[in-house]
């Protein structure tokens, strides 16, 4: 072979392989996806969410305790999570503009979003468990509150750099003191890509697991009350697909189909959002 | 910052609000950290920093622990993912940005990006149930086979193929891994200017020259550290392994054995630590963990910032 020919094979060669690499990441998403899908249908009835769990064993139960559990939860971290991020990404991105600290906070704020929620478990665990006696649902949302709070800072911080400074310029120049500035009219401006970022925050927390095992951990019967142990659907996947009876693991398929498509949901919502309004 | 701002009382009352709210971020960490320090103090008075670490006993009768086998199984399982995940995932930074159609461009990368999306519970949920099966029995005999008799790398592939082993959490992490590597890269390589990919293309350079001697040259930085946010992702994720790693507290060499890592240990014997010594060793534990993750992202992060840096010049 020549020079030129050995080049070119080289590079079909490589080329091919990144094409076969691309479609390896596209197959492993449909057969996941696919897989949840196809065990999720068959085991998704009317009586999941109707229903409290069976005793272990007994055929039939739902989960509607993990349903709303998981509601309830996410509720109340978002309700800790989303203000404490919005003012916090606020902050950064006005009355610390360009200063040290709000960089600082910034580049902790990234690496927060990826430290081991588990970490954030343990945490929990000996403030808010320990203390008290007992898990309870309360320290699994601030649990995800934390998780949720860096997501939401950088987001805001994103979206209010985002809103033009002769903006802000207009209404000083009405006289409008800052804080009038920002909620009046910063806000306006980045309010969706802060609605957005708020989405995909609680996308991101709904999902997990690691951080409920042991703050809300878990409850074999329906309860609304944040200060008892409350059930969660991740966790109820865990100990359902972990234990060892067929109901249960088909159970945790449908709990799985049902948190797999509400986050997906809520993901490319929240990305075709951002396409539509900032591209 | 206009100097009027400062005047108004409610505005020094909103800034003050905003700055609690920022710095609360920082307040987490140091609480973070200050709480695993002292709940573990018991663990490390008894067992010091060194010992801990080094020691393979994780013994809860005779409330002996360290913490060796546990580091290893992460390190083990994470680089092995690595290994895998790393040139997949710059193969589809290298499809997207250069070879595919310009009309498949957006669609998959946003599909590879929804891989990030899926739960780990739904991950380590489908590797019990549907990967490990399939590793068991087809892969993994099949790289017995092939790998088992040859001289070193054999040690890898000792042992019964059961499924619920390293080689199959290594698997499923690195199809987590692989979106933000994927996009990370796929964001670098973007960031080449086309004056640069021209010019080698007019010295009659093919497409993969240019990849190979270009583009990747130049986003080094940022693919580096994409790699470098993977693995500190991937040394936290807790439930995509704990489903299917067993939780066996020994240093093995196989792929085909069951291991244990920190947060798999961590998710498994946290409710139930019965004394307070092993509670405080599963705090310490924690604590490593937190701090192995902390420096590997702030690494991470270092990285990227240099490679925002260098291009946006």
């Amino acid at each position: 072979m020549t020079r030129e020919q050995i080049r070119k094979t080289e590079g079909f060669i490589a080329l091919t392989l990144s094409t076969l690499a691309a479609f390896l990441g596209l197959f492993w998403l449909v057969f996941i996806l696919g897989d949840v899908l196809v065990h999720g249908i068959k085991a998704l009835k009317l009586s999941l969410f109707l229903n409290d769990p069976a005793p272990p064993g007994v055929e039939g139960g739902g989960l509607r305790n993990a349903f709303v559990g998981q509601l309830l939860i996410t509720l109340c971290a978002t309700l800790i999570g989303v203000p404490v991020g919005v003012l916090g990404g606020t902050f950064l991105a006005e009355y610390a503009r360009g200063r040290k600290i709000a960089r600082l906070i910034s580049v902790l704020a990234d690496i927060m979003v990826s430290v081991p929620s588990i970490v954030i478990g343990t945490f929990i665990y000996a403030v808010l468990v320990r203390p008290i006696g007992h898990f309870n649902g309360w320290a699994g949302a601030v649990a995800l509150a934390i998780i949720m709070i860096p997501v939401v800072l950088r987001t805001t911080e994103d979206m209010l750099s985002l809103v033009p400074w002769t903006l802000r310029e207009a209404a000083f120049a009405l006289g409008a003191p800052y804080y009038k500035v920002i909620t009046q009219v910063v806000y306006r401006g980045a309010a969706t890509g802060i609605l957005t970022g708020i989405l995909l925050s609680i996308a991101r927390v709904a999902g997990e697991t690691a951080p409920l095992l042991f703050t809300s951990f878990n409850n074999s019967f329906f309860s609304l009350d944040m200060k008892q142990p409350v059930a969660s659907l991740t966790v109820t996947i865990f100990q359902y697909a972990m234990g060892p009876y067929d109901n249960w693991h088909a159970q945790a398929w449908a709990a799985a189909f049902v948190i797999t498509v509400f986050i997906l949901l809520l993901t490319i919502t929240g990305r075709l959002i951002i396409r539509w309004r900032y591209k | 910052m206009p100097r009027t701002a400062k005047k108004n009382p409610v505005d020094n009352i909103f800034s003050l609000v905003t700055a609690a709210a920022s710095f609360s971020v920082i307040l987490l960490i140091i609480g973070i950290l200050y709480v695993l320090v002292s709940e573990s103090s018991l663990a490390i008075g008894k067992f010091g920093i060194w010992k801990f670490l080094s020691s393979t006993d994780w013994d809860p009768v005779k409330e002996s622990f360290g913490a060796l086998t546990n580091i290893y199984g992460t390190a083990f399982t994470t680089l092995l993912s690595l290994v895998i995940a790393i040139p997949v995932a710059i193969g589809i930074a290298i499809f997207v940005t250069e070879i595919s159609p310009n009309f498949l461009k957006g669609p998959i990368g946003a599909a590879v990006e929804l891989l990030a999306a899926i739960p780990s519970i739904i991950y380590g949920m489908w590797g019990l149930f549907t990967l490990s099966p399939i590793m068991s029995n087809h892969i993994e005999p099949f790289l017995k086979k092939i790998f088992g008799a040859v001289p070193l790398v054999g040690i890898l592939f000792q042992g019964t193929p059961m499924g619920i082993d390293i080689l199959t959490a290594s698997m499923i992490l690195s199809i987590m891994i692989i979106p933000f590597t994927a996009s990370i890269s796929r964001d670098s390589f973007n960031l080449t200017p086309s004056v640069v990919k021209e010019s080698a293309y007019a010295i009659g350079a093919t497409k993969w020259e240019v990849v190979k001697n270009v583009v990747i040259p130049y986003s080094k930085l940022g693919v580096f550290g994409g790699v470098v946010l993977s693995l500190g992702r991937a040394l936290g994720e807790t439930m995509a392994v704990a489903f299917v790693l067993g939780n066996n507290h020994r240093i093995t060499t196989s792929l085909f054995d069951a291991a244990a890592t920190i947060t798999v240990t961590l998710a498994n014997e946290f409710a139930e630590a019965d004394t307070d010594i092993y509670l405080s060793s599963l705090f310490y534990l924690a604590l490593v963990l937190f701090v192995m993750s902390f420096i590997t992202l702030a690494i991470a992060k270092f990285f990227l910032l240099r490679a925002e840096k260098k291009y946006s010049r």
